[in-house]
């Protein structure tokens, strides 16, 4: 059977189960991209909602590290680099992106892999190499390992900017919202991939709701809003793994140990959600002179959506669908953005905007 | 949000068309980029090429500038672009392409044997394009003033369409067919830039597009609208069409004709093929009663049928809708900017 057929039939079993209406959460912004990519949610029957979550770590980072990432930028003695995406993420000043402090002379690159940073770094040795560092535990042990090498090859120029996040906490924080509507969750299955399933399983224990490890293309992605329906509708509340030929209860021991050398988790500040406790990862001493914070006097944390009619804030928190804000697709589209989740290509409103208007 | 040109302004999408449209076209006389398909006030849509008036009947008119890296490619190199990627916004003109210019400007330092292949690349093109390169300039710039070799062409073509081609013919009803497979040009760029040792390579698509329209002509099909895929693939492509028509463009996304080394590619990399630049590929808008001429006419190019022309359902701009092979809908939109490298 093609995959398509099978995923009409997951829909039409999904259908049949249902008795009552329920609000699914799927946290990762690739799965929000796949889901509307592929028009998962027209399949679902009234009253089985989905909403979406703030695993886009592109569109968490504090406007405060992006104000210092632009600040970095503009120094004639400092090259930034980061992935694509941070590159058009506006900081608490909306028009100014890291791509605006290129075109008006700042150094800063496009990397696919972090460890071209110490290519990069050996190429200016009379200036210093920034790397910011954004992503959840899929990124970090990247990051890890370029960290571990710099300190080998006791690299003088390189220093990162850490904004890596992790993601149970985030979980954690939208189930304590008394606002907040999610009966099941969608955990994302790249990073269950490389932290296991123990901490998720705990998540569940804690708050009694089915989390289903889900993987991205459409078949996948409806079994595993099957089994989180199946389990709403049976009154069940376990961790469920519906991606297994890539998720393993252990995930990746190596990667893990790689996060666990370079990284402490760390409360951090999340666009949209305030500090979340223990919501990040911070260089442990060891590593500690690699940070980049310490070249610049602290920059004062702005209002992330001052004055400003975006309402990336619960967008982010799954409490308005895009659709919902006043300034989408008119006052914020992806060539004007007023909030991160416009801006990433795995942004909420930039998957609306893409997809649907 | 600032005053300069940023990369993005050239990633032939949302970005590039305000630029033109709102900061270039104002400051030219009314007359001028306003030449495009057909007369009246239908002339002031853009399209690939301007049609001007002359004694031997209209003739079409078209520059573009190439400054792809890497120079050489799999598939083709910027020499063998800058012929057919002129000669093809010909064709869309539905004008058979005659005459080139070629300007280059070359950087101090570039090797005389990569100058030697791209211009004798140049010269094979022109001769697959059936065009005469019949003038030319060079010029030197300092290091670092430019990157290795810029190309500009400006070509000349003779009508033979039996009515306008323009984005301005194009009726509710119409069919949509594409001549081919998506995405090859971009991929073997991709590739090339990222050091991916795609095995077999992924060979971009330049090719003259001329060929196929005059045997559109003979099988007596006469296309309300051709438009190659360049920058910005077919989404910026349908996207231009379905503003510039007032009609909304709706597709099939299963009859879409796939390349499968390149969709594996852009599974891997996080890109559409739809959104993938393209430089031997072109898509047809053709009178219902058509359609199946067309197509056979195309059997040969791996072509298909991949959707219709709708009537503007007149909530906000015109659109580009995608039926899923799930059976679901969306929107299928540009690129709004760019981080790829040059691609021609």
């Amino acid at each position: 059977m093609q995959a398509h057929a099978r995923t009409a039939q997951l829909a039409d079993t999904l259908a049949a189960l249902t008795r009552r209406p329920w609000t699914l959460m799927e946290v990762c912004g690739g799965q929000t991209h796949a889901i509307l990519r592929w028009g998962l949610d027209q399949l679902l029957p009234p009253g089985v909602r989905l909403i979406h979550g703030p695993g886009c770590p592109v569109c968490v980072t504090p406007a405060a590290c992006i104000d210092l990432a632009l600040k970095l930028a503009r120094r004639p003695d400092v090259v930034l680099c980061s992935y694509g995406d941070m590159l058009r993420v506006p900081g608490s000043d909306p028009g100014q992106d890291l791509l605006a402090v290129r075109a008006a002379g700042g150094d800063v690159q496009l990397l696919t892999s972090p460890l071209q940073a110490i290519a990069l770094a050996r190429r200016h040795p009379d200036r210093r190499v920034v790397f910011l560092a954004v992503g959840f535990e899929t990124t970090a042990p990247a990051t890890a390992l370029l960290a571990r090498q710099a300190k080998a090859l006791a690299l003088p120029n390189l220093s990162l900017l850490v904004a890596h996040v992790r993601v149970v906490p985030a979980m954690e924080a939208i189930l304590a919202d008394p606002a907040s509507e999610v009966q099941a969750f969608l955990a994302a299955g790249h990073v269950a991939a490389v932290m296991g399933t123990r901490q998720l399983e705990q998540l569940v224990e804690r708050h009694r709701v089915p989390v289903v490890v889900s993987g991205f293309d459409p078949e996948e992605l409806m079994a595993g809003l099957l089994e989180a329906v199946r389990q709403l509708e049976s009154g069940e509340a376990r961790l469920s793994n519906a991606y297994p030929q890539v998720v393993t209860s252990q995930g990746n021991r190596q990667a893990q140990a790689l996060i666990e050398a370079v990284f402490e988790p760390a409360d951090r500040p999340w666009r949209g959600l305030g500090v979340l406790p223990q919501g990040g990862l911070a260089l442990r001493p060891a590593y500690r002179y690699l940070d980049a914070a310490a070249l610049e006097p602290a920059v004062a944390a702005g209002d992330d959506s001052a004055s400003s009619p975006c309402i990336s804030g619960r967008i982010l928190r799954g409490l308005a669908l895009p659709p919902e804000c006043p300034a989408f697709g008119g006052a914020c589209t992806p060539q004007r953005p007023l909030g991160a989740p416009m801006v990433s290509s795995e942004g909420a409103c930039a998957a609306y905007h893409r997809y649907r208007r | 949000m600032t005053d300069c040109i940023r990369l993005a302004h050239g990633g032939g999408g949302a970005l590039m068309r305000d630029l033109i449209q709102q900061e270039l076209r104002p400051l030219l006389p009314a007359q001028v980029l306003g030449r495009s398909g057909g007369g009246g006030e239908a002339a002031v849509v853009l399209h690939d090429a301007a049609v001007l008036p002359s004694a031997a009947g209209p003739l079409a008119f078209s520059c573009d500038g190439y400054v792809v890296q890497p120079l050489e490619f799999p598939g083709g190199d910027i020499g063998s672009l800058a012929v057919i990627g002129t000669a093809n916004d010909l064709a869309m003109a539905g004008a058979r392409p005659l005459y080139l210019s070629v300007s280059l400007i070359l950087e101090e330092g570039l090797p005389l044997a990569l100058l030697r292949r791209v211009v004798a690349s140049m010269a094979a093109a022109a001769a697959e394009a059936g065009m005469e390169i019949a003038t030319g300039d060079t010029k030197v710039v300092e290091r670092g003033k430019a990157d290795g070799i810029f190309i500009s062409t400006s070509g000349i073509g003779l009508v033979e369409a039996p009515s306008a081609i323009s984005p301005a013919a194009i009726r509710p009803g119409d069919g949509l067919l594409l001549s081919g497979d998506l995405g090859r040009h971009g991929m073997a760029i991709l590739a090339a830039r990222h050091g991916l040792e795609l095995q077999p390579p992924v060979l971009s698509d330049c090719a003259p597009l001329w060929p196929l329209v005059a045997a559109l002509f003979a099988a007596g099909v006469q296309p309300h609208c051709l438009r190659d895929l360049t920058r910005g693939g077919l989404a910026a492509a349908l996207q231009e069409l379905a503003d510039d028509s007032g009609c909304d463009l709706v597709l099939e996304e299963a009859r879409i004709p796939e390349a499968p080394a390149v969709s594996r590619c852009c599974d891997l990399l996080g890109f559409d093929p739809l959104h993938l630049a393209n430089e031997g590929r072109c898509v047809l808008v053709v009178p219902p009663e058509q359609v199946e001429s067309a197509l056979a006419v195309l059997a040969g190019t791996g072509g298909a049928v991949v959707g219709v022309v709708e009537a503007w359902a007149e909530h906000g701009a015109p659109q580009v809708r995608l039926r899923t092979g799930l059976g679901t809908e969306r929107l299928l939109t540009p690129l709004s900017g760019e981080l790829l490298p040059r691609i021609c």
